[in-house]
């Protein structure tokens, strides 16, 4: 198993602490938990500094299955192997699944209540702010890409135009801009 | 999606949880992305194909999930829950819960694992380097198209100002402010629950 990346830095202590942090952070996650991803691992915990945030979330969006929980098993594989993994995967969909279902079973007989609609669409609003949110926080850290800020800003805006406005598949996204970007990565290392 | 929340009355056969864990097995390595880019062929394969939910019943699930803390691949568990309640009751909902999200994460975890280890054993490769560095734009720009999508699915009229106000406020709070994200929330039910947005 390949050491942990930095000695001094704070990580976690045991399978318990995995467990016990992704539960956490998951049980803060309405709508998604990216958001709180970021807030609690690099702000608070400073299990990982913001670059590596981003090197993980890439190959956690870019392999398939839920990215929170790729990111969770490679979080929790990179401190503890296959068990930490699995503790850290545990942690994240155990509690919430069991909320998840007494949600349904409650919503079955409180669904016809307008307020309720309306406070999941007020939940819905502030959830996708607090994923803009995660995105110009890690902006920052674009600062130290090998690519240059101006390169960056430009494929990141071909990329939210891509995406968010001409809602072209991501696979075709990943394979064009994001091929692009790692060839350009690739040629400016060589220096 | 409330008052017509009825349960269809299934008789599943082995057979038939057999197929539901192979549909979601094989789902699963196509879910770049997340889990919710299948959603659409869940739909066809779950409520047209073998009418095994209800319309109302798929959209619930979906939106209980992303209105409930966790990660929203959760909206699984709760179709297979749902599948399992048209098959019988409690236990056979809890059978549909394992069945399918053993059968959307085991290929995929399995996968991301190994090739997680692998990156992180070679991070000094110049290709690997490479990778990350080149998808730290493109990585950053999926989190604003990702909210802007979010967003633009609560309304995208004029009159639907107040949404976005509520979104954009939330964002550039979080950005410069270290308040608990909870509280947000909080407000945005709040706000939502007495009509304002």
């Amino acid at each position: 198993m390949s050491p942990p990346p930095s000695e001094q830095r704070p990580q976690p202590k045991s399978l318990t602490d995995l467990f016990v942090s992704f539960t956490l952070l998951a049980l803060q996650g309405f709508g998604g938990v990216l958001a709180v991803v970021q807030r609690e691992l690099v702000e608070k915990k400073r299990w990982m500094t913001r670059e590596e945030f981003i090197e993980d979330w890439a190959v956690a969006q870019i392999m398939p299955g839920p990215n929170v929980v790729n990111l969770s098993l490679m979080v929790g594989g990179r401190y503890f192997g296959l068990k930490g993994a699995m503790a850290a995967l545990a942690g994240m969909l155990t509690l919430p699944l069991v909320l998840v279902l007494l949600l349904a079973v409650l919503y079955a007989q409180f669904a016809g209540h307008p307020g309720v609609a309306g406070a999941l669409r007020g939940m819905g609003a502030v959830a996708a702010g607090l994923i803009a949110a995660t995105g110009l926080k890690l902006f920052g850290a674009l600062k130290n890409n090998v690519l240059g800020i101006r390169l960056c800003v430009g494929l990141g805006v071909l990329c939210f135009v891509s995406i968010a406005l001409l809602r072209i598949p991501l696979a075709y996204v990943l394979l064009s801009l994001g091929l692009a970007a790692c060839v350009l990565a690739y040629r400016k290392l060589k220096a | 999606m409330s008052e017509s929340l009825q349960t269809l009355h299934l008789a599943f056969s082995a057979r038939d949880w057999f197929d539901l864990f192979l549909h979601y097995l094989s789902l699963s390595l196509l879910s770049v992305g997340g889990a919710i880019t299948t959603a659409p062929d869940m739909h066809r394969f779950l409520v047209d194909k073998q009418h095994w939910l209800t319309d109302a019943q798929f959209n619930a699930s979906i939106a209980i999930a992303q209105s409930a803390p966790g990660p929203n691949v959760l909206f699984i568990a709760l179709l297979g829950w749902n599948v399992g309640l048209n098959a019988g009751g409690m236990l056979t909902g809890l059978l549909g819960v394992f069945v399918t999200m053993l059968g959307i994460l085991i290929p995929s975890t399995t996968l991301t694992y190994t090739a997680a280890q692998w990156g992180h054993r070679n991070r000094e490769l110049r290709a690997v380097r490479a990778f990350k560095q080149g998808m730290g734009p493109i990585v950053v720009a999926l989190l604003i198209a990702t909210s802007w999508i979010l967003a633009s699915s609560n309304g995208s009229s004029l009159k639907d100002w107040p949404v976005w106000l509520v979104t954009a406020a939330s964002a550039i709070i979080v950005w410069r402010s270290k308040i608990h994200l909870l509280w947000l929330l909080g407000a945005g039910a709040l706000l939502g629950w007495y009509g304002l947005v």
